[in-house]
């Protein structure tokens, strides 16, 4: 899924968050369910990071497994069918697509020493 | 220098939300019901509208999706409907779907005042639409009995993004090796008990049922089930 235009909202998310420090680690949550290729958001993360505070900064993906409840119990796809019930299930995970954190080089103003 | 770690835990897709967020508000102002028809190209969409708008009894209007031409909206235009034609390709970089921007630019050129329906009928795309939101209050696809009984199985999300599944082009069941019943089993494995309407826009069978439910949801009624 065009991950060239998920790669500029993660871009602009994390330049708002790192308040102008350079970025060396950007960790992303992203759900199995969310049609996205982490890979290859990678790779675009790292070509429109390029001339940003994001340069550099190295992409690390979590991927996170579907799995959906119902009646007490919890499964994985591909049915979304309770097992029990016969109904739907509840996503409980892999819906997710976030950026979870960052890591920054903050610079230490120097202290004159007199 | 020293690292510091910042919590984040934000949506990528946060900045649509926001504007789908502020298209919805205006769609509630003027009582607009918004539908966001989604499908395969090809898979019936346009043709579907022109066979169920025409004497449709609300005030319906129309936003276009397309990456070029105007050939859909000129389609819908021919019924004496106001609609918009948003193409994703100038200006908009050849996108896939229509987003939350995408549309509200559209916005100012209908009068939602006088509308008590708005179909946006999507970017042919199986993927993508399903991702964003635009505002709508309903999201409706259609799928082709052309297009194999394993579609639910290999496009989960956009199956379950949807409240109403379309199946259109009824009338070729004849002509085709399509197990209808296999078809609704994979649905139901995906998106159990989602509302369907076997249809074909070509002869206007099952189309009734579908203009009940653009009137229902035009009216804010609980629809039927």
């Amino acid at each position: 899924m065009h991950e060239l235009s998920l790669a500029s909202a993660i871009v602009d998310t994390v330049e708002r968050h790192a308040d102008g420090n350079r970025v060396t680690v950007i960790s992303l949550r992203v759900g199995a369910l969310r049609q996205v290729v982490p890979e290859s958001l990678e790779l675009y993360v790292e070509l429109v990071g390029r001339g940003t505070v994001c340069e550099g900064a190295r992409v690390e993906v979590e991927l996170v497994h579907a799995r959906l409840a119902c009646c007490g119990g919890e499964w994985e796809p591909p049915s979304f069918r309770c097992p029990s019930c016969g109904g739907g299930g509840r996503v409980v995970a892999g819906d997710e697509f976030l950026v979870e954190s960052l890591q920054l080089e903050e610079v230490e103003e120097c202290i004159a020493r007199t | 220098m020293h690292r510091t770690y910042v919590k984040v835990l934000e949506d990528v897709l946060d900045a649509n939300g926001t504007i789908a967020a502020a298209n919805r508000a205006d769609f509630d102002r003027a009582r607009v019901t918004v539908v966001n028809l989604m499908s395969a190209p090809g898979a019936g969409k346009t043709t579907l509208l022109e066979r169920s708008l025409r004497g449709l009894d609300v005030r319906v209007g129309v936003v276009e999706g397309d990456v070029a031409s105007t050939l859909d909206a000129d389609r819908i235009a021919r019924l004496h409907v106001p609609v918009v034609q948003i193409d994703t390709d100038p200006g908009f970089g050849g996108e896939c779907h229509l987003d939350a921007n995408m549309v509200r630019s559209a916005l100012p050129s209908l009068r939602l005042d006088e509308l008590d329906l708005l179909v946006i009928e999507n970017v042919g795309n199986l993927v993508c639409p399903a991702e964003f939101v635009v505002g709508e209050h309903h999201r409706v696809m259609v799928s082709s009995v052309t297009e194999g009984e394993d579609k639910p199985l290999k496009y989960p999300l956009m199956f379950r993004a949807c409240e109403l599944v379309i199946v259109n082009k009824a009338d070729l069941l004849p002509h085709l090796h399509f197990d209808l019943d296999r078809y609704f089993e994979h649905l139901d494995a995906v998106h159990p008990g989602v509302r369907r309407m076997l249809v074909s826009a070509t002869t206007g069978d099952g189309i009734d049922e579908w203009r009940d439910w653009l009137t229902a949801v035009a009216a804010r009624e609980v629809v039927p089930a």
